[in-house]
């Protein structure tokens, strides 16, 4: 393993600190993991806070900040994070008008923010949640746990951000939320695997002429193994589930290619091109667009697609301002 | 010498073999949940019974050792929970809290008490994770090693004897795991894939299981 790191098991401590370092706009409780606005929004204003194990940054702290998130609760490298944390989190953030959960699908960390807010609301916070589910590599079945939620959660959380930033009610907040989680689907892929710091080798193997179809973002193995091919026929793989799966005509739509960590950004546009081609081909008007690594694997080579059906108002909250580090426009 | 109820030192004494088991075994779990999870179980058990057992070294050091089994279970699951994180730290958490619920202020347990708490662990383990008999989760492990455990009891057997047919099915339970294909939990993103490896949580369980039995037999 070969890491800038100084001890596996302080990993996630040590980029907190470092973190707070750098970013004077972000708070960072280091012994409850979270990182929060240095400056709060007004009393009075639905607050946002999301979570998940660690590795995918800059999801989800690095989305802290104007626009977006309200604050991040850290887990250990793809493992969710606790209860009391997003307790926490949530009386910090909580401005009198509620909170929303964004909660992407796994299992651990669907049962550990349902505790959380049991107890929040037994401290009186109210609190609503969205769990995305946009995967469409898992069937969605009584025989998974359900899709799981990937890039469609860095859209939502920047399009509901903004709505929470206008002062809209939790309802309000909630139902875009709704309205977004159910309008989005992704696709992902990888090329390699990646090492959790504390296992200290790859999560599995694959061959320098192979590729997994249908990964997550934990480093797992995909729905199956393919030999490598060219960026135009994977972009395929990816596109054409999607589509399959939800019916983007007749709508502007976001599409968001997303690293998942070792894939430079010169090999991300290009899979943007092929991805472009491919939707307009299938008759989708393309309004806005998102390339980079947000959404990652720790160093994870490979991409997801992720495409949602837009209208005028989440076009409207996409373009308002957000100040976030991994994020910034607008402002 | 095997007794006929089970004390708060020898739920401890348990507890501190279980925590043996994992940290033994950490690299191994781990090892099965690359296979078909994200490669954590073995590292993220480990860290939550060591702060269960920093926890329960706290109480004693501090003068204000656990009183009943339900003090003792409660802070144990609130640690797992707090510490854990994923599904295990829920899971575990709310099969420790559960048990201590229901074994409420009693200071010691007998066979059929200690059934009952464990079978109000399990009960809570369900209500969490929704899992059914299958689906290639600790249940498998539990469920099995509870219908033996009870059976013995029964037939008249002691905690210790109960807690080793208890063992054994979970052992059983954790093996027939193999050629499942998993339906809950991250290893149901694999679909057919997942078939042909041992369930990581279902080894557990037969960790805990095992460490009972060999606490109570000693």
């Amino acid at each position: 393993m070969k890491k800038l790191i100084n001890n596996p098991d302080d990993v996630l401590a040590d980029a907190l600190v470092g973190l707070a370092a750098a970013e004077p706009l972000l708070n960072v409780d280091k012994k409850n993991r979270i990182v929060y606005r240095a400056t709060p929004k007004d009393q009075g204003k639905v607050a946002l806070i999301s979570g998940g194990g660690s590795g995918h940054e800059p999801m989800h702290g690095g989305l802290v900040g104007l626009g977006m998130l309200d604050a991040a609760c850290a887990g250990a490298v793809f493992t969710s994070p606790t209860p009391d944390q997003m307790e926490e989190a949530t009386k910090v953030v909580d401005r009198g008008a509620g909170v929303l959960h964004i909660v992407k699908n796994y299992t651990g960390d669907v049962m550990n923010f349902e505790m959380a807010a049991e107890l929040a609301d037994a401290a009186g916070i109210q609190v609503e949640s969205v769990v995305t589910h946009d995967d469409v590599a898992v069937e969605d079945s009584t025989w998974t746990a359900g899709r799981r939620g990937v890039g469609l959660t860095v859209l939502l959380e920047k399009i509901v951000g903004a709505c929470a930033e206008t002062g809209a009610d939790l309802a309000t907040v909630k139902a875009l939320a709704d309205k977004v989680s159910a309008s989005g689907r992704s696709m992902g892929m990888a090329l390699t695997s990646c090492t959790v710091p504390a296992a200290g080798k790859p999560t599995f193997d694959i061959a320098e002429d192979e590729m997994e179809i249908g990964v997550g973002i934990h480093g797992e193995p995909g729905r199956h193994r393919e030999k490598l091919a060219p960026a135009h026929e994977i972009a395929q793989m990816l596109v054409d589930p999607i589509l399959a799966d939800f019916d983007f005509t007749g709508a502007p739509a976001i599409v968001f290619v997303n690293g998942l960590g070792g894939t430079p950004l010169i090999e991300l546009y290009l899979m943007y091109g092929e991805v472009a081609a491919l939707l307009e081909k299938a008759g989708i008007t393309i309004a806005r667009s998102l390339v980079g690594p947000y959404m990652t694997s720790l160093e994870m080579a490979g991409t997801s697609v992720t495409v949602l059906r837009a209208d005028d108002e989440i076009l409207k909250f996409w373009d308002a301002p957000v100040v976030t580090p991994g994020m910034r426009w607008g402002a | 010498m095997a007794q006929d109820t089970v004390d708060l030192a020898a739920l401890i004494a348990w507890l501190d073999s279980f925590r043996g088991y994992v940290t033994e075994n950490r690299a191994y779990l781990t090892e099965l949940d690359s296979a078909i999870g994200d490669a954590d179980h073995g590292i993220n058990m480990t860290r939550g019974m060591d702060a269960v057992f920093a926890k329960i070294k706290e109480a004693q050091d501090g003068g204000t050792p656990f009183a009943t089994i339900d003090d003792l279970f409660k802070a144990v699951g609130m640690t797992m929970v707090t510490s854990v994180g994923g599904a295990s730290g829920p899971l575990y958490g709310t099969f420790f809290l559960r048990m201590g619920r229901t074994a409420g202020t009693a200071e010691t347990l007998d066979a059929a008490g200690l059934g009952a708490a464990l079978r109000a662990g399990l009960d809570g383990v369900v209500a969490r994770g929704k899992a059914e008999a299958g689906d290639k989760t600790m249940f498998d492990a539990m469920s099995p090693a509870l219908d033996a455990y009870d059976a013995a009891v029964a037939g008249g057997a002691d905690p210790a004897a109960a807690a080793q047919a208890a063992s054994a099915a979970a052992d059983a339970g954790r093996d027939a795991t193999t050629p499942l294909v998993a339906r809950k939990g991250r290893a149901s993103y694999l679909g057919e894939r997942s078939a042909g490896h041992l369930d990581p949580g279902a080894t557990s369980t037969a960790l805990l299981f095992q460490a009972l039995a060999e606490t109570l037999a000693a």
